[in-house]
């Protein structure tokens, strides 16, 4: 368990970014569409559409496109997004897989950055490759087998962060719902420890137990989330990053709530 | 009449006064703090007990609905959060906390209900004291608004603005709630009790309450005194009462002494043990009107006698600040945006201040998204004059002090975010109470019948048919009235019907119930399948079109019918059975299947309840 003695930062806030960049201490992640970045992104960030991830993310790709963002073991990696940190999230814990061990999320979404009037340019920054190596983390991904496995022990809390009309209509047996929107406030992507830790004590979401959150289909969601558990110091979180999707094509039991017509309260 | 005249003569200078003035860029803010932010932590902790089984299911009960948290069908997991607005006053950023709030614990939408209540349906139970804590934040609380307390105390969305109303009462309803709120005498109730405090009578609901207000000016000696014509014991239920005038006026000073007499008899003779019978309207009904208004006197002599002078309301007579928010950019709108003419008739009322209309917002049965809210609350900061909103009686908001030249551009605005379309305050807006979508004591889908009826009406422009205006349809999903079906020209209530085996979803209909100068509750006419609801309020319309007199409204023809003065073809309920028996037939489950579907849902119908929480 070498990540006990990692930094249990999460976030990285505006002003400490700010400064790393000055210092030239830092790689930015920009996790929008190629088009969004062009056209202005946070000064010196690298451009990584979470499509372009997702079209292959098997840790020897990962690996390829962490190294052309001249990442190397060490230097602090800052990912953000404007989807309130949701695929950011994604991205960030990727590299946590592979073994990257200082990244973090900016605290904030582009949108605010911007609104806040700090700086942001177009321009693409030169990179040169960097050499990075391979320590893949398994601690923190669940598959569907292993999930199916975890589930029949008592002290596995598995969390599903889609939307509360989703979880009612269909959700994997046995899952909470704590939908993504809960985890942030207006203008930060995740609550303060303080709020984080009280909303997670209600909900019984606390101590040792291990924890597996999932959401719709490629773990953006859950990512935003497993990164909420971890700000509060719970140890041993995993992201079932094939999330629901899977689970249906898999054609594995679904549960929902019954006897009732909630969508009908909706107003969409 | 001086006064009267005298009052609105005021208000116009009041007007012209702050129009003058610059708009400040802070929106209005909520001068009442509701809130208290303790009870957040409280309710954490009381659940966790209950959870750890140190709480009896009976006193968590209790405790969660005294804090306006409801059950919800099927299940012990999620609860309903009712969120009082007290005289039915939001803010903006009032709003757009209640935004924040449906997506973050509840389904992305929130719920306007009847009684100026904004609800959070399927609220995880352990989320609950989350919402207290937003709610703190700015200044709401849902403290009392379920239980046996003063619910909330409504007041008319036209209150202030009303042409035909002697004063504006509603800093007295704003008064009323703040003296019961948390206060020892209304924490044990034998039942909930409502007070509905209104504008006129035209636009009241003050027979249909446990006490209700009209407000009145006397004049005595050349000078005009304030004070209310009060109605007790009235009701909609299981079983509806109309309540009874107490006197002819009843001065300011004695409302406050009114209302504690009222609720101390109430709380000493009231039924604590039949729970089905236990709200005041039985107690009065059952005594006698005579005996409990004497009562009611002798009582408020002895409070009169005996309260501390300390002991009052305190009503807050400050006016409103009225200032017509300035236009930032001059976006003149060059044609009239589609619609328009239509929206503004069916949606919109003239004020008694000249120049001002009150904008009331048509939703589908109550229910608005997270993001529609957040509109709307910058929809009040660019458009109302008095910076908030005000709940109506109907499911639905109203944003007044709206400039006449600032009408199209605000349509315009709600047309962005699908908040305008027509017919709020048209028979096209039926009432439907929440239904099978998460009540426990539900039997139909009440409350996406009201959806389906109003996309079908509007479809059909029935909104725009005068005749059909003053009329209104109201549903419940069971015997309950929360749909206040007793009251509406057409009404209907829930429930099973069968064919030999199979179920299907049934509405008791009742027709000439109102609630305006002449309140009577509906009478009971025939049994309709949920998906022939449709078809026959359309037959009904047919008939009345058949055999109207030239200046007949749907409401007037039907309260002929229904008490008996009618001499056309159609004389009575009766009449109109017949014509519509064959509409209603059922058809075998092989040729119709869906005939035995409710809304919403598409596995076989059976009725199926849990327990109530009324009488917890």
């Amino acid at each position: 368990m070498c990540r006990l003695t990692e930094s249990d930062k999460i976030t990285t806030d505006v002003d400490s970014l700010r400064s790393e960049i000055r210092d030239k201490s830092v790689r930015v992640i920009d996790v929008r569409r190629k088009d969004d970045y062009k056209q202005d992104h946070i000064p010196t960030a690298v451009n990584l559409p979470l499509a372009t991830l997702l079209s292959d993310d098997s840790p020897e790709r990962v690996l390829k496109l962490v190294t052309s963002m001249g990442i190397d073991d060490d230097l602090p990696v800052v990912v953000y997004d404007d989807t309130f940190g949701a695929l950011a999230s994604r991205v960030a814990w990727t590299l946590e897989y592979i073994g990257h061990s200082n990244v973090t999320l900016l605290e904030t979404t582009y949108g605010h950055w911007k609104s806040l009037g700090l700086e942001n340019d177009s321009q693409i920054p030169d990179i040169q490759s960097k050499e990075h190596s391979l320590h893949l983390h398994s601690e923190i991904l669940a598959t569907s087998d292993y999930l199916e496995n975890a589930k029949t022990r008592d002290n596995v809390i598995l969390i599903d962060n889609r939307e509360r009309l989703n979880f009612l209509e269909q959700h994997i047996p046995g899952a909470i719902s704590l939908p993504y929107r809960t985890l942030a406030t207006k203008d930060k992507i995740l609550r303060s420890k303080e709020d984080m830790k009280r909303l997670l004590d209600n909900r019984g979401i606390t101590g040792n137990s291990e924890i597996i959150t999932y959401c719709g289909s490629v773990g953006t969601l859950s990512g935003l989330a497993y990164y909420a558990l971890k700000s509060v110091g719970l140890p041993n979180t995993k992201l079932y990053v094939r999330s629901f999707k899977e689970w249906k094509n898999l054609h594995k039991p679904t549960e929902k709530q019954e006897d009732a017509s909630y969508w009908d309260l909706s107003a969409e | 009449m001086s006064k009267i005249y005298n009052q609105t003569k005021r208000n116009f200078i009041i007007l012209t006064v702050f129009d003058l003035k610059q708009s400040a860029p802070d929106s209005a803010k909520p001068k009442i703090n509701w809130a208290r932010i303790e009870e957040a932590d409280n309710f954490a902790k009381t659940v966790k007990l209950f959870r750890q089984g140190k709480y009896d299911e009976d006193s968590f009960r209790r405790f969660r609905l005294q804090h306006g948290a409801y059950g919800t069908r099927m299940t012990g997991d999620y609860a309903m959060v009712r969120i009082k607005l007290p005289a039915g006053e939001i803010y903006p950023n009032q709003f757009e906390k209640i935004s924040q709030l449906s997506e973050q614990y509840s389904i992305g939408s929130a719920h306007f209900s009847t009684r100026e209540n904004i609800q959070l349906h399927w609220v995880i139970l352990e989320d609950v004291s989350e919402i207290f804590r937003g709610l703190a934040e700015v200044g709401l609380t849902s403290r009392e608004a379920c239980g046996n307390s003063v619910r909330n105390v409504m007041c008319s969305p036209l209150s202030g603005v009303c042409p035909d109303e002697e004063f504006d009462s509603t800093p007295y309803a704003l008064a009323t709630a703040r003296f019961f709120l948390r206060n020892p005498m209304a924490q044990n109730l034998p039942r909930k009790f409502k007070f509905n405090f209104t504008c006129c009578e035209k636009h009241g609901m003050v027979r249909m309450v446990d006490v209700g207000l009209i407000p009145q000016i006397r004049n005595v000696d050349g000078s005009s005194q304030r004070g209310f014509k009060i109605f007790l014991g009235g009701g909609l239920g299981n079983k509806s009462y109309i309540g009874y005038q107490l006197e002819e006026f009843t001065p300011e000073e004695d409302l406050l002494y009114t209302s504690i007499a009222v609720m101390r008899i109430f709380d000493r003779l009231g039924d604590r043990k039949n729970l089905a019978r236990n709200r005041m309207r039985y107690l009065v009904n059952d005594m006698g009107w005579e005996k409990f208004q004497n009562l009611v006197f002798k009582e408020r002599a002895i409070v009169r006698a005996t309260q501390s002078i300390i002991t009052q309301l305190e009503v807050d007579l400050i006016p409103n600040e009225i200032k017509r928010p300035i236009r930032i950019s001059d976006e003149s709108i060059a044609s009239t945006p589609d619609g328009f003419a239509r929206w503004l008739k069916t949606n919109t009322v003239k004020q008694s201040q000249i120049d001002y209309r009150s904008v009331f917002i048509t939703l589908e049965a109550g229910d608005i998204t997270a993001s529609q809210l957040n509109a709307l609350s910058d929809i009040i900061r660019e458009f109302s004059s008095e910076g908030k909103a005000r709940c109506g009686f109907v499911q639905n908001v109203a944003l007044r002090y709206v400039h006449e030249d600032d009408l199209q551009r605000m349509y315009s605005k709600l047309l962005e975010v699908g908040l305008a379309k027509s017919g709020a305050l048209t028979m096209t807006a039926p009432i439907g109470c929440s239904g099978t979508t998460s009540c426990n004591l539900a039997l139909t889908n009440s409350h996406r019948l009201a959806k389906e009826i109003q996309r079908k009406f509007l479809e059909l422009k029935l909104d725009e048919d005068d005749d059909l205006s003053d009329s209104s349809i109201k549903i419940s999903g069971c015997p309950n009235s929360c749909g206040q079906h007793g009251i509406a020209t057409i009404g209907f209530f829930g429930g099973g019907g069968r064919v030999g085996k199979d179920m299907y979803p049934n509405y008791q209909m009742s027709l000439g119930g109102r609630s305006d100068g002449d309140t009577m509750l509906g009478l009971t006419c025939l049994r309709i399948p949920a998906k022939r609801v449709i078809p026959v309020i359309l037959k009904i319309i047919e008939i009345f079109k058949q055999n109207k007199k030239s200046d007949d409204t749907l409401k007037s023809w039907i309260h002929r019918i229904v008490n008996g003065n009618e001499d056309s073809k159609i004389k009575s309920i009766n009449d109109i059975k017949k014509i519509l028996e064959p509409l209603i037939i059922s058809p075998t489950k092989e040729n119709d299947p869906d005939f035995y579907l409710d809304y919403g849902s598409d596995t076989s119908y059976h009725t199926k309840t849990g327990k109530g929480e009324c009488a917890a």
